[in-house]
C-alpha cells in the first residue's frame, strides 16, 4: 500500500479492529446502549402521546445518509490533501523538519487552527438543517423541503440573509462591548476543541488536563453572555444576561461533579487516558451505577450550559424577547446561534468520551465511531428541544441546587468508593 | 535563534495584553469596561501561567477567578448603581498622590529585583503538576486545606447572612 | 540560555502590582477597590509561579497559589455583600461618602 495511505489509517486507528463483537463485554454495552437509547424514545412518545415511529425514522435515516455523505466527502477531501502533501513534496521542499521547534509548533498549530475552523463550520451547518428537520417532523410536518433537495441548502439561504441583513449598534449601546461580545463568546466554544480527541492521535493539543479545559471554556461563556447582555443598552437584555449567566454557572457544578465521580474510576484527567481505559466495551457508562446517574446529571447539566430547552429561558421569544441577544442582528445574531450548536457538540463530545468509550468499537475507524456517538447525543438533546416545555427560572434553580447538586455528591461518593472496594 | 526570538514575542505579547488591560482596569472611567478589562487581565495572567508550566494552576485561575469572581464583581457593579443612568461614571480621588506614590515604589521593586543574586538553575522541562499537587493538597498541606473549606462555608454563609434583604416585620 | 528570566516576570509582576496600588488609591467606587485587591493579588501569584519555574520552589508554590486564588474567592463574596448591604441603606458605594460609621 502507499505509505501515505498507510500513515493515514495508522492516524485513524484506535478503534478496536475485529469485524464483531468479540467479547461478552462489548456485546452487553451495546445491549445496554440500545436500551438507554430506546427508553429515552419511550419516555418521548410517552409525552408526546402518538405514533411517533415515522417521524424520528425520517428524521433519523434520511440526515444520517446525508451524514454520511458530508462525512465520506470530509474523509476523501482529507485523503487528496494528504496525497498532494506527498506529491509535491512540499514539506521536504520548505526544509519543515529542519525548522526550529517553536516555528514547527506554530505552522502546526495554524494549520490545526483551519482544520478546526472548516470542521466546526460544516458540523454548524448540519446541525441547523437538521434541527429544523427534527422540528418539523415532530410538528407532523417535513420543515424546508424547498431550498435545495429536502432543504439541504436552506442553512446557506439562512447564512446568506442574516449576512446582507443592515449592522444595527443599538444608540447608547457601547460599540467596543458590542462587537466583542460574540467574538468571546465564539473564542470560548471554538477554543474547547482543541482538546476533543477524535482518535487516539487526531487530537489538536493533548493536554494532561484536558476535561478541565473544556469545563473551563464553558465558564469563559458566561462572561461572553454578561458582556452580550450589558452591551446592548437594553433591560431586558440585561435581565436575560443575568439569568443565563446565573444558570450557567449554577449548572456547572453537577456537570463537574458527575465529571468527577466518572474521573474516580480512571486516575487521570487526560481525555485520552480516559477514552484509553475504556476500551474493549469498558464503558464508564456501566462500570458502576452510581456512572449511569452521574451521565443523565452531566446530560442535564449541559443541556443548561447551552441553554437549550426545557433550559432556555434566556432565549425564548415569548419570554424574554430573545433574551441576551435582543438587539444583536445579522451576523452578530448567526454569531451566536454558531457558537450555541459548536458548544453542543463540544459538550456531547465531552459526555462520550468520559462516559460512552469516546471511539471504541467494532469495524468502523475511530473518528467515525466518536462522530456517530455525538451525533447521537446532539439527536436526543434536538429531540427533548422540541418535546418537554421549558422550566421557569426559579424551577430551574431549584432543581439544580436542591437536587442534582446533592445527587452529583451522592454519585462522587458512591463512585469513589466503588472504586476502592472493586478497583 | 529564531526559538529564542519566538519566545521572546509570545511572552512580551502576553504581557502587554496583561498590563494594557491593568491600565484600562486602573484608569478606564467606565466602571464596566474596568471590569471586562480585567477579565482580559486575568486571562492574561492564565496564558502566562500556562507559558510557565503551571497549567493546572492556569485552569483553577480561569475556573474561580473568571468564572466566578469576575461575575460576582459583574453583579455586584449592577446592583449597585442607580438602574437610570447605565453609563457609570467612576470618579477619582487624588489621581496625582496614588501615581506618583506608585511609580516611586516601581522604582523600588526595580532596583530590589535587579540586586539580588540568581541562583544559576535551568528551569525543567514540563511535568504534569496535577497529581504533584494532589499529593502535596492531601499530605502536606492537609491542615490549610481542611480549614480553607471550613472559611468557604463561613464566607458562604457569612455572605447570604449580611447580603440578605431585612424582613420586615 | 532561556529566551525569558525570573527578571523578566517579576517586572510584569511589579508592574501588575502598582497599577492595583493605585487603583485602590484612586478609585471611588468599592468595587472599583476590589479590582485593585484583584491585581495585587494576581501579581504575587505571578510571583510566586516565576520562582517555582525558575528558583525550583516546584509544587509547594502552585499549592500555595491555589490557597491564595481560594481566598481572594472568599474575600471578593463577602466584600461584594457588604456593597449590597451598604447600597441599600445608603444608596451610594462612594468610598469617599461611606463615613457615618467612622468613631
Amino acid at each position: 500500500m502507499e505509505q501515505w495511505l498507510q500513515y493515514f489509517l495508522q492516524i485513524a486507528r484506535g478503534a478496536d479492529w475485529p469485524i464483531a463483537a468479540t467479547t461478552v463485554q462489548q456485546a452487553l454495552g451495546f445491549f445496554v446502549g440500545f436500551l438507554l437509547f430506546l427508553t429515552v424514545l419511550l419516555v418521548i412518545r410517552r409525552v408526546q402521546g402518538r405514533n411517533w415511529v415515522p417521524d424520528v425514522v425520517a428524521s433519523l435515516l434520511i440526515p444520517l445518509f446525508v451524514f454520511l455523505g458530508v462525512m465520506s466527502g470530509v474523509i476523501l477531501g482529507g485523503i487528496g490533501a494528504l496525497y498532494v502533501v506527498y506529491r509535491t513534496r512540499i514539506l521536504q521542499q520548505i526544509g519543515f523538519l529542519t525548522w526550529p521547534r517553536g516555528a514547527q509548533y506554530l505552522l502546526m498549530g495554524v494549520l490545526a487552527f483551519v482544520l478546526v475552523l472548516i470542521l466546526i463550520s460544516v458540523l454548524v451547518l448540519f446541525f441547523v438543517w437538521w434541527e429544523r428537520k427534527i422540528a418539523g417532523h415532530i410538528q407532523n410536518r417535513y420543515g424546508p423541503m424547498e431550498t435545495g433537495a429536502y432543504g439541504l441548502l436552506q442553512t446557506i439561504a439562512d447564512g446568506l440573509k442574516l449576512f446582507v441583513k443592515e449592522d444595527i449598534i443599538p444608540a447608547g449601546a457601547d460599540p467596543i462591548l458590542f462587537t466583542l461580545a460574540p467574538g468571546i463568546i465564539i473564542a470560548a466554544a471554538f477554543a474547547a476543541y482543541a482538546a476533543i480527541p477524535f482518535s487516539e492521535h487526531l487530537v489538536v493539543a493533548r493536554m494532561n488536563i484536558g476535561l478541565l479545559w473544556i469545563v473551563a471554556m464553558g465558564s469563559l461563556v458566561v462572561i461572553g453572555i454578561l458582556m452580550a447582555g450589558w452591551a446592548q443598552n437594553n433591560k431586558w437584555g440585561l435581565f436575560g444576561g443575568m439569568r443565563s449567566a446565573a444558570q450557567v454557572i449554577s449548572y456547572e457544578i453537577p456537570g463537574g461533579l458527575a465529571l468527577l465521580s466518572a474521573l474516580t474510576l480512571v486516575g487521570s484527567l487526560d481525555l485520552v487516558d480516559i477514552a484509553r481505559a475504556q476500551s474493549g466495551g469498558r464503558w464508564l457508562l456501566w462500570s458502576s451505577p452510581f456512572s449511569v446517574v452521574a451521565f443523565i446529571i452531566y446530560y442535564i447539566a449541559s443541556l443548561a450550559e447551552t441553554n437549550r430547552t426545557p433550559f432556555d429561558l434566556p432565549e425564548a421569544e415569548s419570554e424574554l424577547v430573545a433574551g441576551y441577544f435582543t438587539e444583536y442582528s445579522g451576523i452578530r445574531f448567526s454569531m451566536f446561534m454558531l457558537a450555541e450548536y459548536a458548544n453542543m457538540f463540544a459538550v456531547s463530545a465531552l459526555a462520550t468520551i468520559v462516559f460512552l468509550g469516546a471511539w471504541h468499537g467494532p469495524w468502523l475507524p475511530a473518528p467515525v465511531w466518536f462522530v456517530l456517538k455525538v451525533f447521537t447525543l446532539v439527536f436526543i438533546m434536538m429531540l427533548v428541544r422540541w418535546t418537554f416545555p421549558r422550566f421557569r427560572v426559579d424551577q430551574l434553580m431549584v432543581f439544580c441546587w436542591k437536587f442534582l447538586i446533592p445527587l452529583g455528591f451522592v454519585c462522587l461518593f458512591g463512585n469513589a468508593l466503588w472504586a476502592l472496594w472493586f478497583g | 535563534m529564531v526559538d529564542i526570538w519566538l519566545e521572546r514575542v509570545l511572552f512580551y505579547s502576553l504581557a502587554a495584553i496583561t498590563i494594557g488591560s491593568a491600565l484600562v482596569v486602573t484608569f478606564g472611567r467606565n466602571l464596566v469596561r474596568s471590569a471586562f478589562a480585567l477579565f482580559f487581565t486575568l486571562m492574561g495572567m492564565a496564558a502566562i501561567f500556562i507559558y510557565l508550566a503551571a497549567d493546572f494552576v492556569a485552569i483553577m485561575q480561569i475556573f474561580v477567578y473568571i468564572g466566578g469572581i469576575l461575575v460576582l464583581i459583574l453583579f455586584g457593579i449592577w446592583l449597585t448603581h442607580r438602574i437610570i443612568d447605565l453609563d457609570i461614571r467612576a470618579g477619582r480621588v487624588q489621581l496625582v498622590p496614588g501615581v506618583t506614590l506608585g511609580l516611586v515604589l516601581l522604582l523600588v521593586l526595580w532596583m530590589a529585583i535587579r540586586s539580588f543574586a540568581l541562583l544559576d538553575r535551568v528551569p525543567a522541562g514540563y511535568i504534569a503538576t496535577s497529581r504533584g499537587i494532589g499529593r502535596l493538597l492531601l499530605t502536606t498541606y492537609l491542615l490549610p486545606f481542611e480549614i480553607a473549606s471550613v472559611a468557604l462555608l463561613v464566607a458562604l454563609v457569612g455572605a447570604i447572612v449580611i447580603g440578605r434583604k431585612e424582613v420586615e416585620r | 540560555m532561556t529566551a525569558i528570566t525570573l527578571p523578566e516576570i517579576l517586572i510584569v509582576g511589579a508592574i501588575l502590582f502598582v497599577l492595583g496600588l493605585i487603583a485602590i488609591f484612586t478609585r471611588r467606587n468599592a468595587i472599583g477597590i476590589l479590582m485593585g485587591v484583584e491585581l495585587v493579588l494576581n501579581s504575587a501569584n505571578l510571583n510566586f509561579i516565576g520562582f517555582a519555574r525558575f528558583q525550583g520552589l516546584d509544587l509547594h508554590a502552585h499549592v500555595v497559589v491555589l490557597f491564595v486564588i481560594l481566598l481572594a474567592a472568599i474575600e471578593a463574596a463577602v466584600f461584594l455583600a457588604i456593597c449590597l448591604a451598604i447600597f441599600r441603606n445608603f444608596r451610594d458605594i462612594a468610598a469617599d461618602r461611606l463615613h457615618d460609621l467612622r468613631g
